[in-house]
């Protein structure tokens, strides 16, 4: 194995070639190499960590770390615990980010995340070749062949993991004159200035929450009313650590947010002036400031990928991915990392997954290398024997501790396949969508999800003859879902498949 | 895909949202999310809880029950209404025949958006009376 700071994996044929060195494909590096499939991991950048080098721009994180968890940091179950830390198999490899906080905060701060993954690539011996500059994409009968600022790279399997981090904006009349997140300026420069914010998801809500000591009037403006994650029991939803803004608008404390549509930006001589229309409330608005920035979300980077004929959605800001997290459109080409979030899943009671974050995602990375390990690359995954008897405490187990289940709620799923000749074998962590959908033998998949009252309870999959049927299962309010109730409850669901 | 038409363009040539001003139809356009479904991936799943609305903003679906397909839909058209208005679960299956993209709304949030956007509920309960009359017109 190369060291860090040689520059191994020069241009040639691989057959896999992973592009990226954030936490997506460091996760994914690592999972490929447990797994013995021989990969290129090439990144533009000169280090790990991807954008945590440099964002968040206040930098504290809103995903914890919680140093003081009840269990220990090298336990599978910390996980759920800790969601910033990459996983591994290696207990010793467990926790990286928690290893480098100070106790100030249950976020880690940027410095301290970036620390944790640098640990994690440097322990695990995760070699790249930095400095290496994806430029382009183009089919060689069945492979693929990449353009890089070092040479040509040739595989049959292509792995991205470059992020969500380009700055998009809206097509808004006058939107290019004003800085987006990316492009802030420190934040004592807005001191005693008026200061108005496109967006009201979490990076507006970030900036204002930053600029609240600084500025003499925030207003945050977009059309959609603000959705907060204690509200939506999901991450998706603004975090509850930016929403002092938010009480001082419903306080009446001078700073706003607005549901108002952007209609143009105009600069003045002094600022800017911003027209908006009210959506919920109706009227014009016309503001005056002195600062305006674009907390108006992110794209992915997907260069030469579309023209390739990758299909993307959201306002093409995403591929379409399939549960195995593979373009749509391009066989052969994979995703890693927060554009996984492209692969929507099921997305129950409206809540999406949490691939969006290293949480979710680092789970998605060990899904991908095992598929692309066993489907593209001929290794065979063991999938162990469960005794019939076992079974329910199992799976009880699972949708208590395993942190697959409960940071990818409704997205994976554990399967046990029940085959009458062979027996029970464990499937391992599967998408939800792929067992629900893709049809096979009769199997059971177990879940934890989070319903729009906001109750989390495990959730079961029977497939028995063909047929999917859903079961939930009751909540608790400690969340342990291996009570005597439950047992019985999954017993009594199983009976007709394992009996 | 730089023909692809953005979201609030394709909602205001709905009859759907035919009454509701700019302003408020970019209201609409960011409180629905966008999904995309690759062709014979199931939308909604009968038997299942927690789907959502969906709005058909380009491509086809087949709505399925017990093997058998019942109806197609196709831009403009709406689906998961019955099981997000009654709070039940979904009596068939939707799935993509042609690559779909969608404006979805949790069933959570429908009631809600219903209230907030009385001119859609009107063109709503119209397009359900459609429907019905076109059952029953098959039926006799």
């Amino acid at each position: 194995m190369a060291e860090l700071n040689e520059r191994p994996f020069p241009p040639g044929e691989y057959p896999v070639v992973v592009v990226g060195t954030g936490p997506g494909g460091l996760q994914t590096s690592y999972y490929l190499t447990q797994l013995g499939v021989k990969h290129a991991l090439i990144s533009a950048d000169e280090q790990p960590a991807g954008m945590f080098q440099r964002f968040p721009f206040f930098q504290r994180l809103v995903t914890w770390s919680k140093p003081h968890a009840p269990v220990e940091k090298t336990e599978r179950r910390n996980e759920w615990y800790d969601w910033n830390s990459l996983l591994s198999d290696d207990p010793a490899l467990r926790g990286s980010v928690i290893e480098f906080m100070d106790g100030s905060s249950y976020f880690p701060s940027r410095p301290e995340m970036e620390k944790g993954l640098l640990a994690f690539a440097e322990r695990a011996k995760i070699a790249a070749r930095y400095g290496c500059r994806w430029e382009s994409t183009a089919r060689a009968g069945d492979d693929f062949v990449l353009t890089t600022s070092d040479g040509e790279y040739r595989c049959s399997t292509l792995v991205f993991a470059i992020g969500m981090t380009q700055a998009w904006k809206p097509d808004i009349d006058g939107i290019d004159l004003v800085p987006h997140y990316v492009e802030m300026k420190p934040a004592k420069e807005f001191a005693g200035k008026h200061v108005f914010i496109m967006g009201k998801r979490n990076s507006g809500f970030e900036l204002a929450d930053g600029l609240l000591p600084w500025a003499k009037q925030l207003i945050l403006g977009s059309p959609r009313p603000a959705k907060l994650s204690i509200i939506t029991h999901s991450t998706s939803g603004a975090r509850a650590r930016y929403m002092q803004p938010y009480e001082d608008n419903a306080l009446g404390g001078g700073h706003f947010v607005l549901d108002a549509a952007i209609e143009r930006i105009e600069r003045t001589a002094d600022g800017y002036r911003v027209h908006t229309s009210g959506t919920t409330k109706p009227g014009v608005m016309i503001f005056e400031v002195d600062e305006v920035v674009a907390g108006t979300g992110f794209t992915t980077p997907l260069g030469d990928l579309p023209a390739l004929g990758v299909k993307t959605f959201y306002q093409n800001r995403l591929p379409a991915q399939t549960p195995f997290f593979q373009s749509a459109t391009v066989p052969g080409v994979f995703f890693a990392g927060s554009v996984t979030q492209g692969s929507i899943g099921l997305k129950k009671y409206g809540i999406p997954s949490n691939s969006a974050a290293v949480h979710g995602f680092r789970y998605n990375a060990r899904v991908l290398a095992h598929h692309i390990a066993e489907t593209r690359h001929g290794v065979k995954i063991e999938r162990p024997s469960v005794e019939p008897g076992r079974v329910v405490q199992y799976l009880l187990d699972e949708a208590t501790n395993a942190p697959e289940l409960w940071n990818q709620q409704s997205y994976l799923a554990r399967v046990l396949n029940v085959d009458r000749a062979r027996g029970i074998t464990d499937e391992g962590i599967v998408p939800l969508q792929h067992f629900v959908d893709a049809g096979g033998p009769d199997a059971v998949a177990i879940t934890v999800e989070t319903d729009g009252t906001g109750d989390i309870h495990p959730a079961l999959y029977i497939r028995r003859d063909g047929t999917t049927e859903e079961r939930v299962l009751a909540s608790n309010p400690l969340n342990d879902f291996a009570t005597s109730e439950h047992h019985a409850e999954l017993t009594s669901a199983l009976k007709p498949l394992i009996d | 895909m730089s023909e692809q038409i953005e979201v609030i363009d394709s909602l205001a040539g709905m009859t759907l949202f035919a009454d509701l001003t700019p302003p408020q139809l970019e209201a609409v356009a960011h409180t629905f999310d966008e999904d995309f479904f690759d062709e014979g991936i199931r939308i909604l799943r009968k038997g299942f809880a927690g789907s959502g609305f969906y709005v058909i903003i380009e491509g086809e679906a087949a709505v399925n029950l017990d093997g058998k397909q019942i109806a197609t839909l196709s831009r403009g058209d709406f689906f998961g209404d019955i099981s997000a208005l009654l709070g039940e679960l979904p009596t068939a299956d939707v799935t993509a025949t042609r690559p779909l993209r969608c404006a979805v709304l949790s069933a959570d949030e429908l009631d809600r958006f219903l209230l907030a956007y009385p001119t859609v509920a009107l063109r709503m309960l119209k397009a359900l009376a459609r429907r019905m009359r076109n059952q029953n017109t098959w039926r006799n």
